[in-house]
């Protein structure tokens, strides 16, 4: 990829924005957005036209400038698969639909942006925050734990005890290879010798 | 779109807590559990329910929508429709019970990875509903107001909608707005309390980032707290376990991380009706569970 060391801004911490992206046209893949929209709930990509009404009712880009609806679309339709693919910016969405009601074009960028994740995730870019949860749902069949403690304080209170039985949802898990994806590593920490030499194609 | 309304709303309903609820919110399922009694509704407890789905919506979109459908299963083995507590669970099985509904195709995809998983096959027939919207929808403002005994006079309480119990609105048929919610609203006023309206009352809690980006998350809240603070609310309402580990588990660490002061009680709505229709602060509502203690709040009421 093309550098230019002015570009970017120093990073001072994590609310600074990310780098700047230099667009390198060899590396576009122009078929990325169509990747985007063959996933469920990322049909509608194309039609942004870039207003950020999505930006404008965000309130985690309200605080965080890391996460951008406008600009990650921005860079799906362009084709910039592998900066989207690996952006931390990608698992910030809360998922509150506000922008999804308000999307003048009927984008549904809440979805866009999960499919994006799902795209990920294939990748071998799941979120450490979910692989942990793929973990919790293969050795309990539910994310938060129920133990003794907390069976004891619901009988005090008259509630139904509960009993942990992971099988059916493991099984599910599993079955989706859900398991491989809690161990991958991201694809550039795998064997970097076959990486690709820089400005090879 | 007319709304769904059962023909009888008395009678059985698979009780769906989710895993936060059953270990964090037992003030809330006490509570809803009291409620729904109160109005002739009889929960089922069924052992087989575990994850919602919601999780893996962020990862894969068929595991999320298979292990939403095998609660879905569980539940149309008892032959009964579900009502849910948390607002993340009813958005996962929302989703999944209306896609399988209408899209054969999907449910004969997602009944392979069932029937190859050694669950049952999903029949597309189970609807799932949360239950302030059976609250508002089913029962209504209007009978819940013949139940008050004690009216929360002099009350004021901001209401916190959240996200996934509304919206997106394609999946609740519209029941309520998705820009502007007044559910809330309209119950906390059948309860003789006060709405109050606040800045930003649409944004979300940022539960759903508390894993991925805990400060930033914090700093969604924050904000939160303080366009509510600025109402001058007695209280906050909301009916999501996420939203409340948000406002009233976190917020004594938010204060301290943002150098203010809250002391903000947050309720859970079918506490706030439990006390208008009389029930046992303690006993019944679990009250004592709750992180910010709403003291001032019950004396204000004159309850102990």
């Amino acid at each position: 990829m093309a550098e230019d060391a002015s570009a970017k801004p120093e990073k001072k911490g994590d609310d600074e924005p990310q780098e700047f992206i230099v667009v390198d046209c060899d590396e576009l893949d122009p078929k990325f957005k169509e990747e985007v929209a063959r996933e469920s709930g990322g049909e509608n990509i194309r039609r942004c036209f870039q207003c950020g009404t999505c930006v404008a009712m965000c309130p985690v880009a309200e605080h965080d400038p890391r996460y951008d609806p406008r600009r990650i679309i921005r860079m799906v339709n362009m084709g910039m698969r592998k900066q989207v693919l690996s952006s931390p910016g990608i698992w910030l969405c809360s998922g509150c639909y506000n922008c999804f009601e308000r999307c003048p074009q009927d984008v549904k960028p809440t979805q866009i942006l999960q499919a994006i994740q799902h795209i990920a995730s294939r990748e071998g870019y799941t979120h450490k925050a979910f692989k942990g949860a793929i973990g919790l749902l293969i050795q309990r069949g539910r994310l938060i734990e129920v133990s003794e403690f907390d069976n004891r304080s619901r009988v005090k209170l008259a509630l139904p005890e509960i009993k942990e039985d992971a099988e059916p949802t493991k099984k599910i898990v599993i079955h989706e290879k859900l398991d491989k994806r809690a161990e991958e590593k991201k694809p550039e920490e795998k064997k970097p010798e076959e990486k690709r030499p820089e400005g090879s194609k | 779109m007319s709304p769904r309304r059962p023909p009888e709303i008395a009678g059985e309903y698979a009780l769906f807590i989710g895993c936060t609820i059953a270990t964090r919110s037992l003030n809330y399922e006490v509570s809803a559990r009291k409620v729904a009694e109160a109005f002739g509704i009889k929960f089922v407890d069924i052992p087989a329910f575990g994850c919602c789905g919601y999780p893996m919506s962020h990862v894969d979109h068929d595991a999320a929508i298979a292990v939403a459908a095998r609660n879905l299963v569980a539940a149309q083995e008892r032959g009964l429709d579900v009502i849910t507590l948390c607002s993340a669970c009813t958005g996962a099985l929302t989703k999944a019970s209306k896609k399988l509904a209408e899209d054969a195709k999907e449910r004969a995809h997602i009944n392979k990875i069932l029937r190859e998983s050694g669950s049952p096959e999903y029949g597309g027939k189970v609807n799932v509903t949360h239950f302030t919207r059976v609250l508002y929808e089913w029962i209504g403002p209007e009978a819940i107001k013949k139940k008050v005994k004690k009216p929360l006079t002099g009350l004021r309480l901001a209401p916190h909608h959240g996200c996934h119990y509304e919206r997106p609105a394609y999946l609740f048929d519209g029941f309520d707005s998705a820009k502007r919610p007044k559910s809330l609203e309209a119950i906390i006023s059948a309860c003789g309390a006060t709405p109050v309206r606040y800045l930003n009352m649409e944004r979300c809690c940022g539960g759903d980032i508390l894993a991925i980006e805990e400060k930033t998350a914090t700093k969604v809240v924050n904000s939160k707290l303080k366009d509510i603070q600025a109402s001058g609310a007695d209280a906050m309402v909301l009916h999501c376990p996420f939203c409340s580990i948000m406002y009233d588990e976190y917020q004594a660490t938010i204060e301290e991380a943002f150098n203010e002061v809250y002391k903000l009680p947050v309720l859970y709505l079918p506490q706030v009706v439990g006390l208008a229709l009389g029930m046992d602060p303690k006993k019944e509502l679990g009250l004592n569970l709750n992180n910010v203690k709403p003291k001032a709040l019950l004396a204000k009421l004159g309850v102990k």
